[in-house]
Formats: C-alpha cells, sequence, structure tokens
C-alpha cells in the first residue's frame, strides 16, 4: 500500500491511469485524501466533510470497475463547491440563511460528475453565495491560502469567491474541485493559489442547483492541478440540460485531445486596454513572459483593443448585485433554512435576512434593489447592459483578428488576509481581467505560470471565442509546459 | 385614448349634474394546461393544500423555470381569439415584492414586450347594440400561492398548489362607460377563451377574475383619478362593485373632495369597496428581464398552425348564423353563446327547417337544461333525438303539440322520439274517414254552434277544430279537422 502522500501527491490524469492499472483503487485513494484533509483543518477549506458518504462511493466505484464499468471520472475523490446542491448533504452557500439546508436534490454538473463515476470527499468552504475575491465572506469563517511568503507568518487569502477549491486543490486534499465562476471567482484564486482554473463558454454547465448569484454571468467549472487534469474534469461537467433554459445543447467535444501542444501559426491577442495604471511590475513582467514562451512556441503575438474593457468592472458591479438582489429575495426565513421570529411579518423577514446575510451580500443586495429602483433603472441597469453589449462587441472584433487572448489573471498576488477586507472597491478591482470575458459569456482559465517577488503564484489568463474552449485548452497546455510551474507550498499547516 | 363618443343613457345623475364613468379591465385568465407555466407540477383546481408544489414552485435553492409550450400555444390562441397582434418576441420579467405566498420573492411576468399587443373585442349589450373594446395587450405570467387565514387564530397559512399557475393577463383599454358594459366584456372575453379552450372561465373557482379600474369625470371632459378594485370574481360583482365605487367617487367629488389613486378590494357581503393599500403604499415592482429565462421567441409557422386549428369563433358563427339560417340577432346571440351550443344547434339543423330547429332549442332544450341544471354538454337528449323529434313534425306524424308531449316524455326517459310515439300510439291520424266520423259527432251534438257558423261567426270555426282533436286524443292532423269541417258546415 502506497503512502498518503504519494497517492494524493498524484494529478486527476495519473489518479485516472493509476486505477486504471489496477496500481490503486479508489477505496485507497479516498482513504488517503480522507486521512490528509483531516490533517489540514486550519486552511478551514470544507464546510461539511462527508468521509461516509466518500466510502461509499469509492467502494461502488471499485465494484462497478470490477464489472467493467468506467466512467471517465471513475473512483476520483473531488471536493465540491458549497453553491452546488448535493442531496440530503447540507449546503449553505456559506451562509448563516442556510442553516441546516439539506436539499431533496442534486445539481445536474455533480449528477453529472457522479454519474462519470467521481467520488464526494465533502463541500468546499467559499464567499458567502459566491461574493467576494478573498473567501473572507464565509458564515463558516475565512479560507487560508496553503502558501505563504517565505517568512512571513500571516495567513494570505486564497482568493474568491471558490476560496476553499483553490486551496483543497493546492493543498492537494482533494485531487479536483468544482467552482463556480461569475465575474471571477474560479480564475482568480486559481491564479492565488497556484492552480489551473477554466470556466467554460456560459450555458456549457446547467445551473440547475447551483445557488444562484447573478443568473446571466454564473458558470460551474472546474479548479485542478493541471491542464489536462481541467479538460478531463470539464468534459464530465458540461452538457445540454433541458432543467436549464440557458444551458446550451452543443455538441460536447473531447478537451483532452485539445492538448496537442501544437500552436503554430496561432494568433494570439494582447489587448492594450489591460495594461492598467498601476499595474505591479511582476505582474508586467510575467505578461511579457507569457507573450514570450507563446512566441517560442510557433504562436503570431497581435496586440488588440478591447476598448470598453475600462467599463466592464462597473457594469458588473451593477448588473450582478441588480440579479443577486433578485435572486436572493427567496430566502425569507419562511420554508426553509434560518427563521428569526418577529413580532409580524415584516419584522420576521427583516430579521431574518438582517441575522442571516453577511455584511458583502447585505451590500450587494441593497446595490442591486438600488439599480432597479424606479427612476434609476434606465440610469444604471439598462445602461450596465448596453456596456455589456459594447463588451461583447469587442471580443467578437478582436476574435476576428485573433484565435486567443492572452491577459494576466488578477492584479496582484494573493494579499494577506484582512487586507483589503475594509475596503470593498480595492476588493472589486481584484476582478478587473476576469470580468470583462465573464460579462461577454466567453471561456477563461488561469494557468499558473510564475511567482510573485515574495514568492506567491501568478497566474496568466486565456480567454477564448464562445464554444472554443478546445482553442482555449491548447493554449492553456502550451502555457503550461512553457512556465514548467513546480512550485509548492511548504505546509505550513502541519507544522 | 381612443375618443368614444358620450352615451346619454349611461350618465348618472348627481347633485351637480351628470357624470360619466370611465372603467377600463386587467381580467385574469387561468391558461388551462396539465402542467403550471414554468415547473411541471399539475394545475388540478382542489387538490389537497401544497400537494401540487415542485420545487421550483416553492422557491428552493438553484432551482430553474423552464417554459411550458402548451401555455404559450394557449396565449397565442386567447390572443388570436381577440383579434391581437401575436408578438413572435417576447420577454418576461420579474416583478419584485415579498409575501409568504411568493416564494422566489418575485413573480414571473411580461413588462415591456408581451407575447401579444393590441386587439380588439365588440360586446353586445342588451338594447341590442354592439360596441367596440379595445384590448391593450395579453401578457403571460405566473399566479401566487395562496394565504389562508382562516385556518389558525394566529397564524396565516400557505397553499402553493395555485403557485406558478400559468395565467394571461388581458389588459384592455378605459373604453367601458357603465357597469352592463364592464360585465358585457368580461362575458365576452370568457367565452372567447372558452371557444378557443384557453381557460375554462369559471370565476367561481377563481379561473376567470378581474381587476376594475374605476374613474368618473364630467361627460367628455378631461379623466378623473382612477382607484383599482382587485380581484372580483362574479359579473354581479363587478357590477355591484362598479355602481357602487362610482357612486362613492361622485359623492367624494361633489363634497368637494379629491379622489386619492388607490387599490380597493370589494367587499360582496357588505357590497362595499375598501381600501387596500395607497399609491404611496404601492410596490416598486422593480421589473428587469428574467435572467434565467432566454426571450421567447416563436416560429411563424408555428403560429400559422395555431391559427389554422382555431375553432369559429363567437361573432363569425353568429354572423353565419344568421346569414345562412336567418336567425335572428337574439336567437344567434343565444346560440352561439357556447361552443356546445352552436354545435349542438348546427347538428339539429343539419338537414332541417333551422328557425324550427333555433326554436326547439332555444325554447324547449334550453328550459329544460335550466330547469335541471344540466350543462349541455352532458345533456341527454341529444341532437339527433331532437332532430328526429322535430322530423316528425315536418313530415306530419305528429302535430306540434303532439310534439311538446313526446319531448316532455324525452325529458323524463331520454327514449328517442318515434319509441315514444309508437308507444304510447301519438302517431296523428290523418285517415279522413276516422276525422269525419269524429266531425259528424261533434257536429250532430252541437246544432246551434253549427248554426251559429253558418250564420257568420265563422271564427267558431276554432272551437270545433278544438273539440275534434280533444276526441281524437290530439292524434288528428288538424288541417285535415280544418278543411272537413269547412266542407261540413260551410259546404266547402
Amino acid at each position: 500500500m502506497a503512502a498518503n502522500s504519494e497517492l494524493t501527491g498524484l494529478t486527476l490524469a495519473q489518479a485516472r491511469d493509476a486505477l486504471a492499472k489496477g496500481e490503486t483503487t479508489s477505496v485507497e485513494l479516498t482513504e488517503a485524501y480522507i486521512d490528509t484533509i483531516s490533517t489540514a483543518r486550519p486552511l478551514n477549506a470544507f464546510v461539511t466533510e462527508t468521509p461516509e458518504k466518500a466510502m461509499e462511493m469509492a467502494k461502488a466505484s471499485d465494484a462497478r470497475r470490477a464489472s467493467g464499468t468506467v466512467g471517465a471520472m471513475e473512483g476520483l475523490p473531488l471536493g465540491i463547491k458549497d453553491l452546488f446542491c448535493t442531496k440530503d448533504v447540507l449546503s449553505t452557500a456559506s451562509s448563516h440563511i442556510l442553516d441546516g439546508f439539506q436539499p431533496p436534490y442534486e445539481s445536474t454538473v455533480t449528477t453529472n460528475l457522479w454519474n462519470a463515476g467521481a467520488v464526494m470527499l465533502g463541500k468546499l468552504n467559499m464567499d458567502e453565495f459566491a461574493m467576494g475575491s478573498s473567501n473572507e465572506t464565509s458564515h463558516y469563517g475565512p479560507v487560508a491560502n496553503p502558501w505563504r511568503p517565505e517568512g512571513d507568518n500571516r495567513t494570505f487569502v486564497p482568493g474568491g469567491s471558490s476560496g476553499g477549491s483553490a486551496s483543497s486543490v493546492a493543498a492537494e486534499i482533494v485531487v479536483a474541485a468544482t467552482g463556480t465562476d461569475t465575474g471571477g471567482s474560479i480564475r482568480q484564486p486559481a491564479s492565488f493559489t497556484g492552480i489551473v482554473g477554466a470556466k467554460p463558454t456560459y450555458g456549457r454547465c446547467s445551473r440547475f442547483g447551483v445557488v444562484a448569484f447573478a443568473s446571466s454571468l454564473d458558470q460551474a467549472g472546474p479548479m485542478t492541478r493541471t491542464v489536462k487534469d481541467a479538460a478531463i474534469m470539464m468534459g464530465s461537467m458540461v452538457g445540454f440540460d433541458s432543467m436549464d433554459s440557458t444551458s446550451v445543447d452543443m455538441p460536447v467535444p473531447d478537451f483532452e485531445s485539445a492538448l496537442t501542444g501544437d500552436i503554430r501559426g496561432l494568433k494570439i491577442g494582447i489587448p492594450a486596454e489591460y495594461r492598467i495604471d498601476g499595474m505591479p511590475a511582476e505582474i508586467e513582467k510575467l505578461w511579457q513572459q507569457g507573450e514570450a514562451w507563446l512566441r517560442d512556441a510557433g504562436a503570431e503575438i497581435v496586440p488588440i483593443s478591447l476598448p470598453h474593457t475600462k467599463y466592464a468592472l462597473p457594469a458588473y458591479y451593477i448588473v450582478a448585485p441588480a440579479e443577486a438582489s433578485s435572486n436572493l429575495a427567496r430566502y425569507d426565513g419562511m420554508r426553509f433554512g434560518l427563521r428569526v421570529e418577529g413580532q409580524d411579518l415584516t419584522k420576521t423577514y427583516e430579521k431574518t435576512r438582517a441575522e442571516g446575510f453577511g455584511a458583502e451580500v447585505q451590500r450587494r443586495i441593497m446595490i442591486g434593489t438600488y439599480v432597479l429602483s424606479a427612476g434609476y433603472y434606465d440610469a444604471y441597469y439598462l445602461k450596465a447592459q448596453k456596456v455589456r453589449t459594447l463588451i461583447g462587441q469587442d471580443f467578437e472584433q478582436a476574435f476576428g483578428q485573433v484565435d486567443a487572448i492572452l491577459t494576466p489573471t488578477a492584479p496582484s498576488a494573493a494579499f494577506a488576509a484582512g487586507e483589503k477586507s475594509g475596503d470593498p472597491i480595492a476588493m472589486y478591482l481584484n476582478d478587473v481581467f476576469t470580468v470583462p470575458a465573464s460579462m461577454a459569456g466567453l471561456p477563461g482559465m488561469s494557468v499558473p505560470a510564475g511567482l510573485s517577488d515574495n514568492g506567491m503564484p501568478l497566474g496568466l489568463q486565456v480567454l477564448a471565442p464562445a464554444f472554443d474552449e478546445m482553442t482555449m485548452f491548447r493554449v492553456g497546455g502550451v502555457l503550461e509546459s512553457a512556465a514548467a510551474f513546480t512550485a509548492r507550498p511548504n505546509k505550513w499547516w502541519l507544522a | 385614448m381612443r375618443e368614444i363618443p358620450t352615451n346619454p343613457a349611461n350618465l348618472i345623475a348627481g347633485e351637480t349634474g351628470d357624470w360619466e364613468i370611465v372603467m377600463g379591465l386587467e381580467i385574469h385568465a387561468q391558461v388551462s394546461s396539465n402542467a403550471k407555466l414554468f415547473s411541471g407540477a399539475s394545475t388540478e383546481f382542489g387538490a389537497d393544500p401544497n400537494s401540487q408544489v415542485s420545487f421550483v414552485d416553492a422557491g428552493l435553492p438553484g432551482m430553474l423555470p423552464t417554459i411550458n409550450e402548451r401555455c404559450v400555444e394557449q396565449a397565442v390562441r386567447t390572443g388570436m381569439g381577440l383579434n391581437a397582434e401575436i408578438n413572435l418576441y417576447s420577454v418576461f420579467d420579474r416583478k419584485n415584492y415579498f409575501y409568504p405566498d411568493l416564494p422566489q420573492g418575485y413573480q414571473i411576468s411580461q413588462f415591456k414586450q408581451p407575447i401579444v399587443g393590441r386587439g380588439m373585442v365588440t360586446i353586445e349589450l342588451s338594447d341590442g347594440t354592439t360596441k367596440e373594446i379595445g384590448v391593450e395587450r395579453l401578457h403571460l405570467e405566473q399566479d401566487a400561492g395562496k394565504s389562508l387565514h382562516d385556518q389558525h387564530p394566529s397564524q396565516t397559512y400557505v397553499d402553493l398548489n395555485r403557485c406558478g399557475v400559468a395565467l394571461m393577463e388581458i389588459v384592455s383599454d378605459p373604453d367601458m362607460r357603465s357597469a352592463e358594459e364592464a360585465s358585457a366584456y368580461v362575458e365576452k372575453v370568457q367565452r372567447i377563451v372558452r371557444y378557443v379552450g384557453s381557460c375554462d372561465g369559471v370565476m367561481a373557482e377563481g379561473s376567470l377574475r378581474a381587476d376594475v379600474n374605476v374613474s368618473v369625470r364630467r361627460p367628455g371632459g378631461e379623466l378623473g383619478t382612477r382607484c383599482e378594485i382587485k380581484n372580483v370574481n362574479s359579473m354581479r360583482f363587478i357590477r355591484q362593485a362598479i355602481e357602487y365605487e362610482a357612486r362613492r367617487q361622485i359623492e367624494i367629488l361633489e363634497d368637494g373632495g379629491r379622489i386619492d389613486q388607490e387599490t380597493r378590494l370589494y367587499d360582496p357581503n357588505k357590497g362595499v369597496t375598501r381600501s387596500m393599500r395607497s399609491k404611496e403604499e404601492a410596490h416598486d415592482y422593480r421589473y428587469f428581464p428574467d435572467p434565467d429565462l432566454l426571450p421567447l421567441e416563436m416560429e411563424q409557422e408555428w403560429v400559422d398552425a395555431i391559427r389554422a386549428s382555431l375553432p369559429e369563433l363567437p361573432d363569425v358563427k353568429k354572423a353565419r348564423f344568421m346569414a345562412d339560417f336567418g336567425l335572428s340577432e337574439y336567437d344567434a346571440r343565444t346560440l352561439v353563446s357556447d361552443r356546445e351550443s352552436a354545435d349542438y344547434y348546427e347538428a339539429v339543423a343539419s338537414g332541417r327547417d333551422p328557425k324550427l330547429s333555433a326554436n326547439w332549442v332555444t325554447t324547449d332544450l334550453f328550459g329544460y337544461l335550466n330547469r335541471t341544471g344540466i350543462n349541455i354538454a352532458e345533456s341527454p337528449i341529444k341532437a339527433a333525438q331532437l332532430g328526429q323529434l322535430i322530423d316528425r313534425i315536418i313530415d306530419k306524424t305528429i302535430s306540434g303539440r303532439i310534439a311538446k308531449e313526446v319531448f316532455e316524455v324525452m325529458c323524463e326517459t331520454h327514449q328517442d322520439p318515434d319509441a315514444i310515439i309508437a308507444e304510447k300510439g301519438l302517431k296523428q291520424v290523418t285517415d279522413e274517414g276516422a276525422i269525419t266520423a269524429v266531425v259528424d259527432q261533434v257536429i250532430a251534438e252541437n246544432p246551434d254552434k253549427v248554426a251559429d257558423v253558418q250564420g257568420g261567426k265563422e271564427k267558431l270555426l276554432g272551437w270545433f277544430t278544438g273539440q275534434v282533436m280533444k276526441l281524437s286524443g290530439g292524434k288528428a292532423n288538424p288541417q285535415a279537422v280544418n278543411k272537413i269541417l269547412r266542407e261540413k258546415i260551410l259546404g266547402g
């Protein structure tokens, strides 16, 4: 029997192959992860651990394999962001208001993963209702980044909102994790923790059973150790779902087959507008390095313009809160979750929602309510939607010239806990490079590409045209090989 | 707003002069379909509370709406019935407000781009005139659940069975000027939705209900401030609520007061309207396009196929009945009041005298059905049977009077008229010998009356006919009786 760290050190693709060769079993792999999770609690990556369920699923997987049935994710133990509803398992969106909520249904994305043979280790911590960029807004406490700068004993944030997912993948306490991305919630934490995070085109992954934040932007995706892992896992998450009216009925290609390592002749766009004022030199340097890697691999680098980029973030912070203010109206204490009794109906609503929602969620509900109000709708919501259309057109024009776009994922490396939590605007600026693609519904991924001056991971972002995840993975794979990112966090939580 | 000439008959006399009521209606018609607008849950009326609720209806986290094509089709059919524009592109919006019977915290409705645009409905009034009422729009929306305040002394219960059921909201122009016009409009819309089969139109079950916007003004003058009377659910209450509300507003204005724009409720027990909420308390619904749903786009061919499948609509049917069958406006209107009656009539009239058929259907059959409270669709007397009865009148097997008797038996036994005629021996006697024998008997018994007739009182012949008919048990052919009487008494 292999040592735990040997098993948990395997990438998703390696574990898949080891299982196929009979070198290990899902039960063995799952046990190794359950043990490792128990040593990593200081990360606070999980809201709910489900070891019994995991073992049950692992045994069933091994039995299926023995009978000759092997799914694409057969036997692989995953962490699931707590935004996904999982049948009979506490599903909280990291909010107090969903206290005790055990849905009687399973999200489509997790159903797809279980149908592909995957095993659930538990539910991962996140920013409350996926609102945040540092995983500091969770009712269940902040998640810690497995990375710390050398000689620095402070806790660093893993990014957000999929902070638990990012942290657990980077700490190797799950093979891979699901994330969701509304304005960068997969890509930014992937960048902060040195892992791969990929968001498919809006409409690829069903939103059925995923607690809604901003319906027109929310999209699930894989968070993994390698590009190949992301390609494999995304293939098992996506697919048309008649239960989601915005789900797209398109053939699902074999994403793994995109990883040819050959990008000769591809045109890669470098958008001038992403070179923002005050961008740290180390980010600029990494971006230029990425350009050089792709050029060296035979791609043509093309300067492009995405003229409406600077309006993307303000427009996003109108559209997303507007939708959220309506999506979160159902948390009223009447049917499930938290209820704080008041002397009448209105007071019960007020007390429940005041106690049940944290400060950031309340802030966004108020922003959203405001921008949809009579007299303000045209000036804010409608204008933001127009901006959104223009952003989409920017990308359409750009993709007339280039096959993919390369940008930094985030304007900085991970910061220390508490450093920005008092300044919402500074926090929102984390999403400046990820939000435009979200507004346009485009696929994007973050690939770990280097370390900051203080030794924290940095990612580069690859954007591709709608439904062209194949090109995204192809470029991402080459970037990954060129970057040869092998650094790992020193496991401070074991000390 | 369309200028409608003031009809003096509609004016209400106040202390300070005449007043005119101006009304527009919003009718909510529940779509006939097996499933709700955005979930697969059943829509059957009268089920146990909360037994027809899907996770979508209950607003559980992560649940998403998916549109029910049947409901869309029904809205299109209704739009066609209202002679309205069908919008191939429409958008669903969220109307946001908090209430326990609204689990999502918003109602999915259509705000700026409804599925059906402008239309026109012709209403028929008791004085025989008609009037055109403009339809502004029809949109699809979800119904809310029901709050039950009478189940517990201090708590409110919520039944979500109705939550998510598809409603068509039909918004009229402010074209109505009297309570009669308003109820005639509701009746007409009810008839149209029943014809096209998009709503059962049962007001008592709430599947058709109306919000009435009432204002008063000086005849032809500036529009007054309106009050909206919510959820009135019978024709009678609509008329009563309007009469009361108009009077209330006139009294306030004549006392020098001002009408506050507000939402009111009609209390049928007290016969009054009460304030529900003022304009200041009105919700800001924060409408915005529902991001969970794509805009609704319909293919022209699909819409054309629906149009081709539409039944003949009541106005067209009425015109045809008048033109082809020579029916009076009144009879035609009565017969097209619902599809079943019209179909029944057409089956009876097929190959027979249309006016005679209309008389039998509207007088005898409807009389019987009204008496017994039976719906025409369930009539135990089938159209073929009534037709057979009429055939026996035409071919002189029985007289009109005997036919009434046969009909009474049909009501009791539901037998075929031929069987009743045979069983009871009601076949008309046309044999002149048999009739002559009875005529001779009557003449012999009444020599003085014979003399009177011969003396010029020809009207008395009718009395002789009656006597002969009586003695023959009504079976003698009345024309034959008359002919023989004339010959015998007046010498032909």
